[in-house]
C-alpha cells in the first residue's frame, strides 16, 4: 500500500461514517410527474458502503423548489452577479419577485421555515424584510455588494481541476472544486457577512451581533465590522472557545468582543440562543448577522441570496472550462449556506444531481453525530421549523462532528473539516460513477473553506 | 366554565391580579407542587407553570437555570401534566401553562390540548409562537375550552395588537420591555404608553410580565395593569434559599409583600 493510500484508509476509518442526502430528478425514475424531484438519503458507512436511508425529504430541496416557483425559473441573482462574477457582467435589476414565498405564510418553504420567535422580534424582522426587499432590487445596493465581493473578498473565486485526488479515489471521473477557501477570511461566510453588513448600514444599525461555532462566521463578521467601523459582539459556546482558540484570537484582534456562552450544551446551538436573546433586548439598535440558511424569515432567503454568487460563478466557470454542466454538485451541510449557495444556480438544471453531505461523526446510530437531516425529525429551533436532532420529548440534543482531509497531499489544498465531508463523499461518488457508460462523469464539489482553524483538531485526531 | 371564563373571573375589578410563575420540576417535583399550593394560599389569582425546554430563548439566566435543573431532574411534558392534573384538583386558582413551541409540537398539538383540558389547565402561553404560526394550537385549544394567551411587546405595531387581541381569550400578556425574562432594577419608561396603546384596542384584562420582581414594581403597576406576572424573582429566592422549607417560606413572604403593594394603591385605569 502506498503511503497515500494508507493515509486515505486511515482517514476513512477516522471519518467513520457520513450521512448523505441526494436528490435525483424524478424523470430518472421513469415517468413520474415532470418537473418534480425525488429526494433520497444515502448513508455512507465507514467501509465505504452506501445504503439508502429512510428519509425522502430535506429542507434545502424545498427551498430550491419553492424558489423555482417564485421566480418562474428565472434565476434572480444570476442577472446581476453575471457570468463568473466578472465586472462587465454587472447589470442592474429588472423586475424581481417579492421575498415572500407564494405558498403560505411569509418565508415558508412548504411547511418549513416561518417565524417562531418572541413577539418582540416580529417588528425588527418585518423591518429587516422590508429593507432587504428594497435592497435586492436597488441597483445601488447591488453595485455596492458586488464592489465589496470583488475588491474586498477577492471574488470571483476560481474552480480547480483535481486530477490527483480524483485518481486517488479510483479515477475515471473529472473532478472540479469551487475554491471558496480563497476568499478573504478563508471561507464562503464572508459573502453573506458583506451583504448583511451593507444592509445593516442602510438600516442605520450601528451594532452587530453574531453567533459562531467553529469561528469562521464570527471571524467574517468581525472582519466586516472592522471594515465599516461597527461595534461587533460574537457569541460563542465555551466548548467551542476551547476548541477554536485561534479563531477567538483572530476575532479579538479584529476588535470584536467574544462572549463565552455557558448555557446548555455550550456549543453553537446555545450561542445562537444567546445571540437571539441579545437581539430581543437590543433590536432597535442592533442587527443580527445569522451565519447560515437558518433562523426566522427573512434570514434563510436572504442568506441564500447572498451566497448564491457561489453557484452563479461555478456554473458558468465549469461550462466555460468543460463545455457542459456537471452530473452532480456536492456540498457539505451544516446550516446549509454553502450548499444553498452553490446549488441555487443549478436548480433549473434537472440533470444535475444536487447532493448535500452531513457529518455522521461517531456514526448515525450513536448519539454523537450531527446529521440533522438524516437522523433528525421536524421541529422548531432558533426561530424556524426545520429538521432537528431532538429527543422523544422535544428537547434538542447536541451535535458532533469529526472528519478528515486526504485532499491536502494530493492537491496542496488544505480544506476545512466541513468540506472534507463533501470530499469524502466525492470518493464514493467517483467509485459509483467511474464506469458509467457514455461521456466521462463530471463532478463539482464546493470547497467551502480552508483548514487553518482545524490544523490542531486534525493533528490530534490523527495522532 | 371554560378556561377563558375562569381566567376572566380571576381578574376582579378593583384588584390587581398576582400571577406567580414556577418552572415545573424546579428544583424538584415535590417542591414545585409545594410552591404552587403555597402561592394559591398567599394571594395568587393565577399560577403560571413553566414547561422546561432545552433552548428557552425568551428566558434570562434565572429561568434558564430553572429549566435546565428541571430537565436534568427528568421533567418531561407528560410528567408536568401529571403533576398539574393533581395540582388542579388541589387548588381552585386557575393554572396557565407556559411552554415553548417545540416540545408542544413534538408532544402533538391536539394531544397537548386534550391533556390541558384533562388537567383543567385554564390557558396556554407559548412565547415563541406568534400569531402567524399559532393557528393550529389556537384551534386545538379552543376546541377543548382552553384559553390561548397571546403576548405583546413594546415593539408590537397597532396591527399586531389588533391581531393578538383578536385571538386572545382570558387575558393578554404584555412584556414590560424588549428583552428576556429576568430580574430588573426598574420598570421601563415605555411601559405606560404601551399599556395605553393596548387598552385602546381590547377590553380584556392586561397582565404585565418580564422583569417585574419587587413590591415597588408592583405598586407602580397597580394603577396601570390588571395583573402582574412574577417569575425570575421567585426562582432567585428559591435558588438562594438554604433549604426547601426556607424556599417555600421565602416565596410566601415575597408573594405577601407583592400582594400588599398591589392592594396599597387604588386601581386607576390609564
Ligand atoms: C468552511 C465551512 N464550510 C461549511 C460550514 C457549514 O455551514 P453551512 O452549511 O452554512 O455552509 C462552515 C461553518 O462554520 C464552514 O466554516
Amino acid at each position: 500500500m502506498s503511503g497515500r493510500n494508507r493515509w486515505m484508509s486511515a482517514a476513512l476509518a477516522l471519518a467513520l461514517a457520513i450521512g448523505v442526502f441526494a436528490a435525483f430528478p424524478a424523470e430518472a425514475q421513469e415517468g413520474k410527474s415532470r418537473g418534480r424531484w425525488e429526494y433520497r438519503f444515502v448513508c455512507l458507512s465507514s467501509d465505504g458502503e452506501a445504503r439508502p436511508g429512510s428519509l425522502s425529504w430535506n429542507s434545502a430541496r424545498a427551498e430550491l423548489d419553492d424558489d423555482r416557483r417564485a421566480d418562474g425559473e428565472r434565476p434572480l441573482w444570476r442577472r446581476w452577479l453575471g457570468t463568473g462574477g466578472t465586472r462587465r457582467s454587472l447589470r442592474p435589476f429588472q423586475a424581481a419577485g417579492p421575498v415572500k414565498s407564494p405558498r403560505s405564510a411569509p418565508g415558508k418553504f412548504g411547511p418549513y421555515g416561518g417565524r417562531f420567535v418572541p413577539e418582540t422580534l416580529i417588528a425588527p424582522l418585518d423591518e429587516l424584510t422590508g429593507a432587504y426587499e428594497a435592497a435586492r432590487t436597488d441597483p445601488a445596493f447591488l453595485r455596492e455588494f458586488h464592489h465589496y465581493l470583488t475588491s474586498y473578498a477577492g471574488r470571483p473565486t476560481p474552480i480547480t481541476r483535481c486530477d490527483r485526488y480524483a485518481g486517488a479515489c479510483g479515477g475515471g471521473v473529472t473532478l472540479y472544486v469551487k475554491r471558496e477557501d480563497l476568499n478573504h477570511t478563508g471561507a464562503h461566510k464572508i459573502n453573506n457577512c458583506l451583504g448583511q453588513v451593507l444592509l445593516a448600514r442602510r438600516m442605520g444599525k450601528m451594532r452587530i451581533i453574531a453567533e459562531t461555532g467553529a469561528g469562521q462566521h464570527g471571524v467574517a463578521t468581525a472582519t466586516v465590522c472592522a471594515l465599516f467601523g461597527l461595534r461587533c459582539v460574537v457569541y460563542m459556546g465555551e466548548e467551542d472557545i476551547g476548541r477554536q482558540a485561534l479563531n477567538v484570537y483572530r476575532m479579538r484582534l479584529l476588535g470584536a468582543e467574544v462572549v463565552p456562552v455557558a448555557g446548555g450544551t455550550r456549543t453553537l446551538k446555545d450561542a445562537t440562543n444567546e445571540a437571539i436573546r441579545d437581539w430581543v433586548t437590543n433590536c432597535r439598535t442592533t442587527h443580527y448577522i445569522i451565519g447560515s440558511t437558518v433562523g426566522p424569515h427573512p434570514y434563510p432567503t436572504m442568506v441564500r441570496d447572498f451566497q448564491s454568487v457561489i453557484g452563479v460563478e461555478a456554473r458558468s466557470q465549469i461550462r466555460r472550462e468543460t463545455g457542459r454542466l456537471p452530473d452532480a454538485v456536492v456540498a457539505c451541510v451544516g446550516g446549509g449556506s454553502n450548499a444553498m449557495g452553490i446549488f441555487h444556480a443549478f436548480r433549473g438544471d434537472r440533470r444535475v444531481a444536487l447532493i448535500g453531505v452531513e457529518a455522521e461523526g461517531e456514526g448515525i446510530r450513536s448519539r454523537r453525530h450531527c446529521a440533522s437531516l438524516g437522523r433528525g425529525r421536524p421541529g422548531v429551533l432558533h426561530g424556524s421549523f426545520s429538521y432537528l436532532l431532538q429527543d422523544r420529548d422535544g428537547q434538542v440534543t447536541e451535535t458532533h462532528s469529526i472528519a478528515f482531509q486526504g485532499f491536502a497531499r494530493c492537491e496542496g489544498i488544505r480544506p476545512a473539516l466541513e468540506p472534507s465531508h463533501a470530499l469524502a463523499y466525492a470518493k464514493v461518488w467517483i467509485r459509483e460513477n467511474a464506469r458509467r457508460r457514455g461521456r466521462r462523469p463530471l463532478l463539482l464539489v464546493n470547497l467551502s473553506g480552508r483548514g487553518d482553524k482545524d490544523v490542531h483538531t486534525v493533528s490530534e485526531a490523527l495522532r | 366554565m371554560t378556561g377563558a371564563e375562569r381566567l376572566r373571573a380571576a381578574f376582579q375589578p378593583g384588584r390587581t391580579a398576582l400571577a406567580p410563575f414556577f418552572t415545573a420540576g424546579y428544583p424538584d417535583l415535590w417542591s414545585f407542587a409545594r410552591f404552587v399550593l403555597a402561592a394559591s394560599r398567599t394571594g395568587a389569582d393565577v399560577v403560571e407553570v413553566g414547561l422546561p425546554f432545552s433552548d428557552p430563548l425568551a428566558d434570562g439566566p434565572s429561568i434558564q437555570f430553572a429549566s435546565k435543573t428541571a430537565l436534568d431532574g427528568g421533567m418531561s411534558v407528560a410528567g408536568a401534566f401529571s403533576a398539574v392534573r393533581r395540582l388542579g384538583r388541589a387548588t381552585r386558582v386557575p393554572l396557565v401553562l407556559m411552554g415553548y413551541a417545540n416540545p408542544i409540537l413534538s408532544f402533538g398539538v391536539r394531544r397537548f390540548a386534550a391533556e390541558c383540558a384533562r388537567a383543567d389547565v385554564a390557558g396556554v402561553i407559548v412565547p415563541d409562537l406568534p400569531a402567524e404560526e399559532s393557528g393550529d394550537l389556537d384551534e386545538a385549544l379552543a376546541d377543548r375550552g382552553v384559553a390561548s394567551v397571546p403576548l405583546l411587546a413594546p415593539t408590537s405595531t397597532a396591527e399586531r395588537i389588533r391581531l393578538a387581541a383578536g385571538r386572545a381569550k382570558g387575558f393578554v400578556y404584555l412584556l414590560s420591555t424588549t428583552g428576556v425574562t429576568g430580574v430588573r432594577e426598574a420598570l421601563s419608561p415605555e411601559l405606560p404608553p404601551f399599556v395605553a396603546r393596548v387598552r385602546r384596542v381590547t377590553r380584556l384584562p392586561l397582565a404585565v410580565g418580564f422583569g417585574v420582581s419587587t413590591p415597588a414594581h408592583a405598586s407602580a403597576l397597580a394603577g396601570m395593569a390588571d395583573g402582574i406576572i412574577v417569575g425570575s424573582a421567585l426562582v432567585e429566592i428559591i435558588r438562594r434559599a438554604p433549604s426547601r422549607d426556607a424556599a417555600v417560606r421565602g416565596v410566601e413572604a415575597r408573594l405577601r409583600s407583592l400582594r400588599r403593594a398591589l392592594d396599597g394603591r387604588r386601581r386607576r385605569r390609564v
